[in-house]
């Protein structure tokens, strides 16, 4: 998996400045002055999610005590089983995992199947259709959005599982980056195999998409990151709370929680957990992601 | 889901006809393999890209509410955003945002990418941490927030009581202005992870030979950053710069959950309004419009972007 790997900090790759141990004065200082920041920016991401989670297992009264506690007094863990007694919370953790899931299989799929012609196959007018899709990148997504809602309430879609996979199901920003990767691929095994008789789909799915697993798996987590927080989209052309996903069932939440915070962020951290969870599986695979594509949460 | 690719016929070529070109018949199966391939993209990206985008032109041309039938209008929706003050003022709220969002990213990212740039241990580990924020949904951080921002009982506040005299009331979601520094503030945690990786990305890419030389030299810790580590970062600050005057032109999700749908003007942003005027108001031609607005300042951006680059590679071979 040589080319996704953007470099990272902690790969042991050589550092920038020089840093000859012993006999820079400054190194040692340095180090110290990294190891400060390191454990500050650890402390300053986890302090609010940690404050999430104590806030979720207290009773009403200790929510408000003050000076705020870090440790609930006596853990609640009825915040969360009320939850799914007010609430359809499996609906909609079954809706995300549901979309999402469809959404990044399609995106996979399908982005990679066009990123394999634009990388490899000759053909009439290959440059001016990569460059249209290309081009489309600059466009904001204000802009195709009303016209998006508006053909989905002309179908009837309102309130459906079509409404959120199939408007998602490619982006030319996948089909960009999958054939950035596949341009760097080596193109000998594709040729042997086309000199006994392959098919193009056949090279595609026995050669072309096991060599690109890392890059494959790097936009799929990223893309269903992207798909599991989504709140606009669902927001706008969802209505019925069986019907919506956890992002837009946190705002169902917080108009009829109003101001129990405690419930609020019981809501929360459910709605994070199983995200968390992917997260951490494919940690990896999520900051190549984001290596290769800078793109801003 | 199974998409059935015919396979072509598994015609060898004869050897000879290879080095000479393709057979005709060959480049026609190619031709066709490839439009297989392209179709399913194809044809979401002429719907929903393309599709799109003439139907947003032509909508912003109408006055029109999605129920009554649609008035063609011209470019009045376009002459009246010039009159309406609330569009001046989602722009000067989006611009509050830029700046206070990309200075604080760029410099904290800059500053702890360099605290980070040795080999320290542990960092694989806490990599994972500095993500969690970047990974969780905006709706799940701006509750949050919007937890730790009361005025009352909020941690934040609590938290500042410490480094200034006196109690501290501060009405972070009350107050408009504010709420957008709120809003900001919450965008700049949220995305710290993100900056520290560019720029960690931007400082391994410099050769150490630059700093051999310029220690070579004599150039002292600070003036290596300043002439050799900071300008050959400008091409990811400037990256940066214009990722977030776009981030900030999308903020929707944050206000919505910590101001609620009906914000105060001066908490609305670009994107807010957008959304305000199209699905709350019924104003699809005049969301529209403001929709084209956005996309002229993003497509100039990106021009401006492009341009830069450029100029940097032909300074970085000269």
């Amino acid at each position: 998996m040589s080319s996704v790997s953007a470099p990272l900090p902690g790969d042991g790759l050589p550092e920038g400045a020089p840093d000859r141990n012993g006999r820079d004065p400054g190194a040692r200082l340095r180090k110290a002055i990294g190891y400060f920041a390191l454990i500050a920016l650890a402390v300053v991401a986890l302090a609010p999610l940690l404050w999430m989670l104590s806030t979720s297992l207290k009773s009403n009264q200790n929510v408000f005590s003050y000076p705020p506690q870090w440790i609930p007094h006596d853990w609640k863990f009825s915040n969360y089983t009320s939850l799914w007694d007010d609430l359809p919370m499996n609906r909609w953790l079954f809706n995300t995992f549901l979309v999402s899931t469809t959404v990044v299989l399609g995106q996979l799929l399908f982005c990679s199947m066009s990123a394999y012609a634009f990388a490899r196959m000759q053909f009439k007018g290959r440059e001016p259709l990569f460059y249209l899709f290309l081009a489309s990148l600059m466009v904001p997504y204000q802009v195709t959005l009303i016209p998006a809602f508006v053909l989905i309430s002309r179908l009837g879609w309102i309130d459906s599982y079509q409404a959120l996979i199939i408007p998602q199901l490619s982006t030319p920003f996948g089909i960009f980056m999958l054939r950035q990767f596949f341009m760097t691929l080596p193109k000998e095994l594709e040729e042997a195999a086309r000199l006994d008789g392959a098919s193009y789909w056949r090279i595609y799915r026995t050669i072309l998409v096991p060599l690109s697993k890392p890059a494959l798996l790097a936009f799929g987590v990223f893309s269903f990151i992207g798909m599991w927080g989504d709140f606009l989209w669902p927001l706008i052309v969802i209505n019925s709370p069986e019907k919506m996903t956890l992002t837009v069932g946190l705002n169902y939440l917080s108009n009829s929680y109003n101001t129990d915070w405690a419930r609020l962020m019981a809501g929360d951290v459910i709605s994070l957990l199983p995200l968390m969870f992917i997260y951490a599986i494919a940690q990896k695979y999520f900051i190549q992601g984001i290596a290769m594509t800078g793109l801003k949460g | 889901m199974s998409v059935s690719i015919p396979k072509p016929a598994r015609a060898r070529v004869p050897r000879r006809d290879r080095g000479q070109g393709r057979g005709r018949s060959q480049q026609a199966r190619e031709t066709l393999a490839a439009w297989l391939f392209l179709a399913p993209s194809t044809l979401h990206f002429l719907i929903f890209t393309v599709g799109a985008l003439i139907a947003s032109l032509v909508i912003s041309t109408w006055q029109w509410d999605l129920v009554t039938p649609h008035r063609f209008i011209g470019i009045d929706n376009y002459t009246a955003l010039f009159q309406d003050s609330q569009f001046y003022t989602s722009l000067g709220v989006t611009l509050t945002y830029c700046l206070i969002t990309i200075p604080s990213g760029i410099v904290l990212g800059m500053l702890i990418a360099l605290a980070l740039n040795q080999k320290l241990r542990g960092m694989t580990t806490l990599r994972f941490i500095y993500f969690i924020p970047y990974v969780a949904p905006v709706a799940a951080v701006a509750l949050l927030w919007r937890w730790m921002y009361n005025s009352q009982y909020g941690i934040l506040n609590w938290f500042l009581s410490f480094l200034v005299p006196g109690d501290v009331n501060i009405d972070w979601l009350g107050e408009p202005r504010l709420a957008i520094v709120a809003a900001a503030i919450m965008d700049v945690w949220k995305n710290l992870g993100w900056s520290v990786t560019l720029f960690t990305a931007g400082l391994l890419a410099i050769p150490a030979h630059y700093y051999e030389a310029a220690e070579l030299d004599g150039a002292s810790a600070w003036q290596r950053f300043r002439y050799v580590t900071f300008p050959l970062l400008t091409p990811t600050t400037f990256f940066l710069v214009v990722m977030g005057v776009i981030g900030s032109f999308q903020v929707f999700d944050s206000i919505y959950l910590m101001l609620g749908d009906t914000p105060n003007a001066q908490a609305t942003t670009y994107n807010f309004y957008i959304w305000q005027q199209g699905f709350r108001y019924s104003n699809m031609g005049y969301a529209s419009a403001l929709s084209w607005v956005l996309f002229a300042i993003i497509g100039v951006l990106t021009f401006l972007q492009f341009k830069f680059l450029n100029k940097r590679v032909n300074y970085e071979l000269g």
